[in-house]
């Protein structure tokens, strides 16, 4: 019992897959493609991700109801035709403003994840290559950051900052570029960490050596070589940053201190609706089970590329 | 030993040093004058503004005020609130005790929950439980805290009307009502914040006891002829158990987060909700002594982290 326990429950049956697969067209996607598939779970997760995304990219065409018609005779109504997710208390189509919000939420998450890597691949990198004190210096400095409280770091940023530049870049874009921001800079670490490991282990190797006996620079070393070795880890930190992301918008606007009162993102929509829980359940109801939903199917993803992008697991 | 633990003790310091110096840069970042209620205020004449500015020194150069503004921190000199009329310090220690109270109750209950689950399905991986576990595992910390609190609120208090909603710290009852009292009311609050870090904490469980369960002394153990329960007991858990402590303390700054929702949530008079109030009402010298405390806890956990891997795992050299 004790040596049979397999990184992965398909490992036994690795030989089979070999010898049927051969003569068949390969490609590392097609592999990768063919190792994701068997994490069940991440490939509903998909397919529901994938629903949403669509409604929430397509909803305005085809349900065009404005987010902010205010009919008091149709106020803190349930479920209906006309309005199928319910309206709120000012009688506005809830529908409507979650396909709203959805955007605004995994427009913030995504791009505070592109802002993370980013920094986290260029700072892991650097610290991943020098041989001297910098790399150090840098990794003592993820280990302050991931020492930092984060939700009350991030409140005192916008607390101190949203003024300025709701003047500069208007109410919605000056809050955008700061909760993208600050939320990228607070989600770094962990990817730095991951990519100064990996190329720590990466710069040794014999192909390594052989692009660097041929004269390549040390950029084209880590861009062409090092860099595309390391990338599998960075991808899987990278949805689930998204996630952490999407959450962390949320949880700001449920605490009134995201998005302005008359942009609906969901963490907003709870907020507005956590007053009238006992006679509109639902208008509280259908933003968390989206956001839920929507972490939901990220989080399984991100188990299923580890599964798929982890070159030791046999499968 | 006590060479270990003075070693971890000034390794602490550079780390708290480090984080005042983020904060402290945010404050002098910030657009504006951090104190612009006097400055707006119209019955505070010009001369006296000046005079005030001068007497804070808010002109000074930067490094002078840090280490102006550092020396009156580790004083226990935090400022005066402007809304509660009153001293920081004693607005934070009276409610501090709460929120230290609502934390650590959340924490128990994750440890209560996540070793025993993630203990039995590394026991027997990839079975129906140890599937089921995972799965939930993953439900668990994908629904955001402040979701998890309405849905207890709409299921215990407005549906079922079995809990109350509102957290008081003015409870008027004697003797065993006022425990009964304060356990129903911190029942949902402990839940949200305990099920949510139990969910991640099941995780790191699972997988640290499958990293020891293959080692070579199990299977000794085993061959000796041990039951499984005493194998699993007395010599896989203790071991898994070490990076797991870790875990536990490098999540505190996590844990801080969903303490400020859930108190949000619950109307929880912890410094959470006071970090939450202050911000509304532009209570400046309230929100960065708030920020300041947590970065202290967070930095103390790590500490105590630190000083309970060296006693519990001997391996470690006291260097």
């Amino acid at each position: 019992m004790v040596g049979s326990i397999h990184a992965s429950p398909t490992a036994e049956a690795q030989a089979q897959p070999v010898a049927r697969g051969r003569g068949r067209r390969y490609s590392p996607a097609l592999e990768a493609w063919r190792r994701f598939r068997r994490h069940r779970l991440a490939v509903a997760s998909g397919v529901i991700l994938a629903v949403i995304v669509a409604a929430i990219v397509v909803g305005p065409q085809l349900w065009n109801v404005p987010i902010n018609e205010i009919d008091f005779a149709a106020r803190l109504e349930g479920p209906s035709w006309r309005h199928p997710f319910g309206t709120d208390d000012l009688g506005q189509d809830l529908l409507a403003r979650m396909i709203y919000g959805g955007r605004i939420s995994l427009a913030v998450g995504i791009a505070a994840m592109v802002v993370a890597i980013v920094a986290g691949t260029v700072v892991g990198a650097i610290a991943g290559m020098s041989r001297g004190w910098l790399g150090s210096a840098l990794m003592w400095l993820a280990d302050l950051f991931l020492s930092l409280p984060q939700l009350p770091l991030l409140l005192l940023v916008i607390y101190l900052f949203r003024d300025t530049l709701k003047v500069l870049f208007g109410p919605e874009g000056g809050v955008f570029i700061l909760i993208v921001f600050v939320i990228g800079a607070l989600r770094w670490m962990p990817v730095a960490r991951l990519v100064r490991a990996q190329f720590l282990s990466l710069r040794e190797k014999e192909f390594v050596e052989a692009a660097r006996a041929l004269g390549a620079s040390t950029t084209r070393q880590v861009v062409r070589h090092i860099l595309p070795n390391a990338l599998g880890p960075v991808i899987v930190a990278g949805t689930i940053d998204v996630a952490a992301a999407i959450i962390a918008e949320s949880t700001l606007s449920f605490l009134g201190l995201g998005f302005p009162p008359d942009i609906p993102t969901w963490g907003r929509i709870l907020y507005d609706a956590k007053d009238y829980l006992d006679i509109a359940p639902h208008w509280a109801l259908f933003p968390g089970a989206a956001i839920f939903l929507v972490v939901l199917s990220i989080n399984f993803i991100g188990d299923g590329l580890r599964d798929t992008l982890d070159p030791r697991r046999v499968m | 030993m006590a060479h270990y633990l003075v070693r971890r003790l000034l390794i602490a310091i550079p780390s708290l040093l480090g984080i005042s110096v983020v904060l402290f840069a945010v404050l002098a970042l910030a657009p504006g004058d951090p104190f612009e209620e006097l400055a707006t205020n119209p019955n505070v004449p010009p001369a006296v503004r000046v005079a005030l500015r001068v007497k804070f020194g808010l002109d000074d150069p930067v490094m002078v005020r840090y280490v102006r503004w550092l020396t009156a921190m580790l004083q226990g000199d935090w400022g005066f609130s402007f809304v509660s009329r009153m001293n920081v310090d004693t607005l934070i220690l009276q409610r501090l005790p709460t929120t230290l109270f609502v934390i650590g109750s959340a924490q128990v209950l994750a440890i209560a929950v996540a070793i025993p689950v993630g203990v039995y399905a590394a026991a027997r991986p990839y079975s129906v439980f140890d599937q089921i576990a995972n799965t939930l595992a993953f439900v668990g910390f994908s629904l955001p805290t402040f979701f998890t609190g309405l849905l207890l609120i709409l299921v215990f208090s407005v549906y079922l009307d079995w809990l109350p909603f509102v957290y008081r710290s003015d409870i008027a009852a004697t003797g065993w009502r006022w425990y009964w009292e304060h356990v129903r009311q911190a029942l949902m609050p402990v839940a949200v914040l305990g099920l949510f870090q139990g969910a991640s904490l099941t995780r790191y469980v699972r997988s640290a006891v499958l990293d020891v369960i293959r080692l070579d002394y199990v299977t000794t153990a085993r061959a000796k002829g041990l039951g499984e329960r005493v194998v699993i007991v007395k010599h896989v858990v203790r071991n898994a158990l070490i990076p797991v402590v870790t875990l536990v303390a490098l999540q505190m700054p996590a844990i801080f987060g969903g303490a400020i929702v859930t108190e949000q949530i619950f109307r929880i008079p912890g410094i959470g909700s006071l970090l939450i109030s202050s911000i509304l009402a532009n209570d400046t010298p309230v929100i960065m002594a708030v920020t300041f405390v947590f970065a202290c806890l967070v930095v103390l956990f790590n500490l105590m982290a630190d000083i309970l891997y060296g006693w519990l795992d001997p391996r470690i050299t006291y260097r």
